[in-house]
Parts: C-alpha cells; sequence; structure tokens
C-alpha cells in the first residue's frame, strides 16, 4: 500500500513493537506528529520538559524493561538536546533509537533554520546512526536501526530523516521481525554471517572449566554484560556451583542478589574491603559481560596480580582493552554460562570464602545524633518501600551511598549513569522507568546538584500522573567533588558550595506535587510514608550535612587496596 | 615502540563510511600518514588502506575499535615483510634549459618514472614505488625545483595466496558482536 514517509515510520515502530515513545515536537518532525495522532490507541508518546530528559526517559525505560528505548526529536537544537543522553546510553551499552527529523533534503548543507549535522556531531556515541534521504529507504533503515540497537552489545543508535522524506509516499506493507532479515539491508548485513546465529567457542569454554577445576581462590565479577542479557538467574547457580565469591560492579547490580551469601558487595573505586581485597588475592578471576574500568580496575597493571584473569565479554573489542587477560570467551553471557555449567564441578571453598568474607561486604556509617545522615534516610527507604522498588539515582556521593545501602535483586532494579557519570539523568530516567514499569514503585535518588540541573521534567512526572518519589540528598554542595577537594586539594572548596536556591519543597508544590523538607529520620519516615499513600509525585528535600563522605574510596590510579580513607 | 603500519580495511561503499574509519583515528590522537580508498571488484565494497604510526599495543586496539564498525567488513595489519606496498606519486619540475631537461629525463629513466606532462619550462613525472624510491627520486629533482608534488597514498595487498577475507576465529569473535541474529530477531 502507498504510503508516507512518517506513516512508514510509525508502521515500522509497530513492527517492532514499540508501544511508548518519548519525545518533543517541532518543525522538520511536524509531518511526524500530524501522523501519530492516528495511532493513539496503540502508540503513547511522553511529551517531556526538554529533549534531553526525553533521551534520559527512552534510556530508563530500556533499562527497566529490556526492550528498546524511542525518543522523538526535532532537528538543530532538538536534536543536540539528545547529546548527552546518547551518550550516557552509548557508555552504559542501553539500546535506544533516536528518531530525528532534519531540514529537507534541497535545504541540507545550506545552513538553513534548525539545521545541524546530527549524524556527524552524534557519529562517535552510536552504535550507528543513518540519514534518510529517500523515502524508498526508509522501512529498511529503521528494520536495520533496531536489529542493530538491541543486538550484540546493546547501545543507541539514531536516525535522522529528511523532512520531505517524511511526506514523500511510496509502498509499504508491514512485516513481520523475523521476516525482516529476508531482504533489503538487514538481508545484505547477514549474508555477512551466512544466516548463522552466533555461538561461543566450545574450546574456549572448556579451557576455562579446566582452569577452574584447577583454581584454589576464585572470584567472580558480576558486570553489565549479565544484567543486559538478563544472565541473573544462570550466574547465580553459576556462583553457586563454584562457591566463589562474587564482586559486582555499578552496571553488574541485580545480577546477584544484593543479600546472596557469596556477593561480596561493589567492587573498584568506592568497593567494599571485601571485594577489593579479594581480587587482590584471588588465584583465578572470572569477569563476566566487565570491561575493567578505570572505576573497577584503577590501576590495570597490579589489577588482580595474583590470578589468571579470565574475561567473558560480548564485545571482543572489550578483550584486553583495559586490562591485560589471560583467556576470553567471546559470547553471550546467559549463552556461555549455559554452555559452561555442564562442564564444571560442584565446588567448595570454604577456607577461601572465610578469608574473603572475614573483611567488610558494606559500609557502616556512623550515626550523629540530631543530624540526618544518608545512611538512615536510605535505610528508611529500603524498610518503607517495597522490597522490588526501582531506584534510579543521578550521580555523585548519592548514587553511591544509594548503590551501598540497597540490595539489588533484579536486573534493571537499578537505573544509574555507570560509564558516562551523567549528573541530570535520574529524573529522565525514573520517568522512562515508571512508564515502562507502571507496577513497581519507581524512587528517584539524587543529590541538590544533580536535580537541579534537569528538574523541569517534574512537569512531566505530574502532567502523566506518575507516582514517582524523588529523594534530594541536600548537601548544599557538590558532595563528591567536595569529598575531593577535601581529600585532594587541600579542602580548597572551588566553586562546589551550592549556597542559593530553589526552595525545593515551592519548587515541588509549583509543578503540582507534594513537596516535604526534612532534617530528622522521624520527620522522613513521616514524610516518605504520605508519600507513599498520594497518587501522585513527591519530593523529599532531605538536609544532610555537606561533610559526609563516601566511603571506602581508593583514588584514581591508586592499587586497589589502598583505601585512601576506610 | 612506535612504527609505521599498513591496514587494510574493507568497508561498505557508502557516504559517511569514510569518516566514520578516519574519526576513529583522530578521536585516539593518531596521524593517519598515508590514505587510498577505491572500490574493490565488488562494487558495493570499499578498500581503505591507511598508514599510521603505532606501537603494537596501539595497533591492536586501534583493529579492534574499527572491526565494531558495522559498515566494517574485515581489517588487516600488513605486515612490512609480508606485504607488497605501492603508491604513485606525480612530480612536477622546473626545467627550462634543456640541459636540465636532459638531466632529469635520465633520471626519470633510472627510477623507471614515466615523463608524463611537458611544458616549455616544466616536466611532470610519475612514479610508482614504495616510500624509499619516492623519497630518492625527490632528493635528487629537489635542486632542479619541484613545482609540485602529489602522493597517492600507499595501496598493499599481502604476499602469497592470502587475503583480507580469511576467516580466523578472531575474525569471527568480532562478528559475534555485531551479528544482528543473536535474539533470533
Amino acid at each position: 500500500m502507498e504510503m508516507t514517509g512518517a506513516k512508514i515510520l510509525l508502521e515500522c515502530l509497530r513492527e517492532q513493537g514499540v508501544d511508548t515513545i518519548f519525545g518533543y515536537p517541532g518543525g522538520t518532525i511536524l509531518n511526524v506528529y500530524d501522523e501519530l495522532c492516528n495511532y493513539s490507541g496503540e502508540i503513547q508518546h511522553i511529551l517531556t520538559s526538554h529533549e534531553q530528559g526525553a533521551c534520559h526517559a527512552a534510556d530508563g525505560y530500556a533499562r527497566a524493561t529490556g526492550k528498546v528505548g524511542v525518543c522523538f526529536a526535532t532537528s538543530g537544537p532538538g536534536a543536540t538536546n539528545l547529546v548527552t543522553g546518547i551518550a550516557t546510553a552509548y557508555l552504559d551499552s542501553s539500546p535506544i533509537v533516536c528518531i530525528t527529523c532534519n531540514v529537507s533534503v534541497g535545504l541540507i548543507g545550506k545552513d538553513s533554520f534548525q539545521e545541524v549535522d546530527i549524524t556527524g556531531v552524534t557519529m562517535p556515541i552510536t552504535k550507528c546512526n543513518y540519514l534518510v534521504r529517500r523515502v524508498e529507504n526508509l522501512a529498511d533503515t529503521v528494520r536495520e536501526a533496531f536489529a542493530i540497537a538491541r543486538s550484540g552489545r546493546p547501545g543507541p543508535v539514531l536516525i535522522d530523516i529528511a523532512k520531505n522524506v517524511t511526506a514523500e509516499r511510496t509502498e509499504f506493507s508491514r512485516l513481520d521481525r523475523h521476516d525482516h532479515t529476508a531482504e533489503g539491508r538487514l538481508g545484505a548485513l547477514m549474508r555477512r554471517w551466512d544466516f548463522k546465529p552466533p555461538e561461543p567457542d566450545m574450546d574456549d569454554i572448556r579451557t576455562l572449566a579446566d582452569m577452574i577445576a584447577a583454581s584454589q581462590k576464585p572470584m567472580v565479577i558480576c558486570g553489565g554484560g549479565v544484567v543486559r542479557s538478563r544472565a541473573d538467574k544462570i550466574f547465580t547457580e553459576f556462583v553457586h556451583k563454584l562457591d566463589a565469591p562474587c564482586a559486582v560492579t555499578l552496571m553488574g547490580a541485580g545480577g546477584l542478589r544484593g543479600l546472596d551469601s557469596l556477593n561480596t558487595g561493589m567492587i573498584g573505586m568506592h568497593g567494599s574491603q571485601a571485594s577489593n581485597i579479594a581480587v587482590d588475592n584471588c588465584d583465578l578471576l572470572i569477569a563476566i559481560g566487565c570491561r575493567f574500568s578505570d572505576r573497577v580496575a584503577l590501576k590495570p597493571d597490579t589489577f588482580a596480580q595474583h590470578a589468571k584473569i579470565v574475561q567473558i565479554d560480548i564485545d571482543r573489542a572489550e578483550i584486553n582493552k583495559n586490562v591485560e587477560t589471560d583467556h576470553h570467551i567471546v559470547g553471550d553471557a546467559r549463552r556461555v554460562l549455559e554452555l559452561l555449567m555442564p562442564l564444571i564441578d560442584e565446588q567448595h571453598h570454604d577456607a577461601w570464602k572465610e578469608e574473603v568474607f572475614s573483611h567488610p561486604t558494606e559500609t557502616f556509617y556512623d550515626e550523629r545524633p540530631g543530624c540526618l545522615t544518608p545512611g538512615q534516610v536510605l535505610s528508611a527507604i529500603a524498610r518503607q518501600c517495597p522490597q522490588d522498588t526501582i531506584v534510579a539515582t543521578d550521580v555523585g556521593q548519592h548514587q553511591m551511598w544509594a548503590i551501598q545501602h540497597f540490595h539489588f535483586d533484579y536486573p534493571g532494579q537499578l537505573i544509574t549513569s555507570g560509564g558516562f557519570g551523567t549528573m541530570g539523568f535520574g529524573l529522565g530516567a525514573a520517568i522512562g522507568a515508571q512508564v515502562g514499569r507502571p507496577g513497581k514503585r519507581v524512587v528517584h535518588i539524587t543529590g541538590d546538584g544533580s536535580f537541579r540541573m534537569n528538574c523541569n521534567e517534574l512537569a512531566t512526572e505530574q502532567f502523566y500522573g506518575l507516582p514517582i518519589i524523588t529523594v534530594i540528598f541536600d548537601n548544599g554542595t557538590l558532595g563528591m567533588v567536595r569529598q575531593w577537594q577535601t581529600l585532594i586539594y587541600q579542602q580548597h572548596y572551588s566553586q562546589t558550595t551550592l549556597d542559593r536556591g530553589p526552595n525545593f519543597v515551592k519548587l515541588a508544590e509549583a509543578y503540582g506535587l507534594n513537596g516535604f523538607h526534612v532534617s530528622t529520620v522521624e520527620e522522613f519516615t513521616a514524610a516518605l510514608a504520605k508519600a507513599l499513600e498520594s497518587p501522585c509525585g513527591s519530593v523529599i528535600d532531605c538536609a544532610i550535612d555537606m561533610d559526609e563522605m563516601v566511603r571506602p574510596m581508593v583514588g584514581g590510579g591508586s592499587h586497589i587496596t589502598d583505601f585512601m580513607i576506610n | 615502540m612506535q612504527q609505521r603500519n599498513t591496514l587494510a580495511v574493507l568497508v561498505d561503499n557508502e557516504s559517511g563510511v569514510l569518516s566514520r574509519v578516519a574519526r576513529l583515528f583522530s578521536g585516539k590522537g593518531y596521524n593517519i600518514e598515508s590514505l587510498a580508498v577505491g572500490t574493490t571488484d565488488d562494487p558495493a565494497i570499499s578498500r581503505i588502506t591507511i598508514e599510521v604510526m603505532a606501537d603494537e599495543k596501539q595497533l591492536r586496539l586501534l583493529c579492534n575499535q574499527l572491526r565494531k564498525l558495522i559498515c566494517v567488513h574485515s581489517v588487516k595489519a600488513l605486515r612490512p615483510e609480508h606485504a607488497i606496498r605501492r603508491e604513485l606519486v606525480l612530480i612536477k619540475v622546473l626545467a627550462e634549459e634543456s640541459e636540465k631537461r636532459n638531466e632529469i629525463i635520465q633520471i626519470a629513466n633510472i627510477f623507471r618514472a614515466s615523463i608524463i606532462d611537458v611544458s616549455k619550462s616544466s616536466l611532470t613525472l610519475a612514479l610508482i614505488g614504495d616510500e624509499s624510491k619516492a623519497e630518492a627520486i625527490q632528493n635528487l629533482l629537489t635542486e632542479f625545483g619541484i613545482l609540485e608534488l602529489v602522493r597517492t597514498g600507499m595501496v598493499a595487498l599481502e604476499r602469497g595466496q592470502y587475503t583480507i577475507d580469511e576467516q580466523t576465529k578472531e575474525k569471527g569473535e568480532f562478528d559475534y558482536g555485531k551479528n544482528v541474529l543473536r535474539e533470533g530477531l
């Protein structure tokens, strides 16, 4: 049937099962928005306050649901406002498809109104991107984009469509997703691999089984790859069959249950003593879906210096990139573990476990009378909120405290910007998560610095009736930067003190949400109870001390057990 | 230790692919010493030959990042001892007096360069070879006055029956991450 590019785009989104889009309209994308009215029963559009919020929401949606997140933006500033969101998704391997419209083909390259070369801009931060100049190529491109975003190591893909393409007409018929590889661009891609689904190498897996059999002190790292491939179940079985301590990276949270008896807590710069010391002493380190970022392997030369290091990752380019390994397996975490499990025997490492678990797996923060501490706030949240609450964070001290305190039990329960460290990510991501998982409670943990960056999305939260609870760790400073200034820059607090507005309670109320200011545990508990009962969203502003620190801490570039503070 | 490396890259013959490949080099801070691009026997596929200064580890990381790109089919670092490398150099030399002109023609003959353009005051030579040959003739011609010099950039093939298309285990590993069939699509 002949139809316009705009209709073809929406039909293609329906082919992919897309039922939610986050976006913001504008001049060049008007044809698409005009057509969107005809899909109101099938596709829900969430209008955000800013394109960055839309992109973070699509990302949060993808992380919470495991599906591909979709966002729309117009040309020029609309498109460039997505950039931080795309980079955030790229660094954390989150599958999103961003659709922007550019000026018409005849105007491209003439510095036209709201024109920008967004495919050029986003080249380093997308898995792939496309500029569609001909309506005949549109359907094919969208199909390829979705396949690439969700396959292999997932990541963001951007499609920029010239405005005239959305108005021009061509033949289109809806195809089942399984038929997309029969022809067109995906077909050409598939021919490269003779239409064969990829499989891990069995010899490599057998080698690992032998290494496991020879090991006395094995250790496992649960990375983001376990979460991305939703391999938590088999991963847990694997860790227990191996009877090995398991450290969890920031992105790996939820891959192994927080209270699992073998979980040694987070690893790296703010990792637990148990995790960091165990990595330093183990004789076999199996890292699954982990790229050894500089926040984990702070000093690559001495990282796991007594161990044979085995890296399992779907992205071959990650092997030996940051840390030199002794053996590697390229493959999807779940598939590799499925093939590995029958080859290994039940192991027992009681002495080794005793050694590792003699060190603390969690940080206990002192409570000071008369002061509200982050630990008290987080304990109250953990006590009062359902166990399966989704936690979205911004970036900074509150992020580390939240991750140290909460016990994440399933993939997608923690939504945080790990690799890119994007302040202002949290609220948009929380909106995406709440839209994607309406049955779950979503708590957004943030700091006063991060929250001020993108608090405009409170309007979105209110309009769509999303009962998100935002908890602000309000210490009147950029806490993490201040911590570094305290420890490394001789208490020279340059431009980190946030001794200025807004009044967060009034701000929340201005957006039509509940606002609370609390400075004791009792007040917080009461405010949270009210927030949990309320049908609409809430902001709880918690006054905490500006000199609270995240502990422990290992300095950047230092050996993993050289704790600067315990 | 940094040395000059030759990379052969097979890519989709599409707009934007060259900038995708080139930006990996600039993004990681490497200067491209030489670059040549052209289609292959398959019109849908182009071959890029890149020369870059890098040590072993840097070269490996560069190749790995290249192999990740969807538009890249295969990448091979060609070892100098196993590769044939050639480039075409065009040199326009000042040649106003017949004596000088004869000398230049003699030099061209020795280097098996051909004279491809003549004017009253200049000669243009075409030379095929690797960089040592180009450098040698350039040194000899400098005294006559080189008006312009242009090189195509090095192209290279591996010696023997080996090709860039070999299905190695490593190539299979890279393809794993790019294969869009993983989720049974």
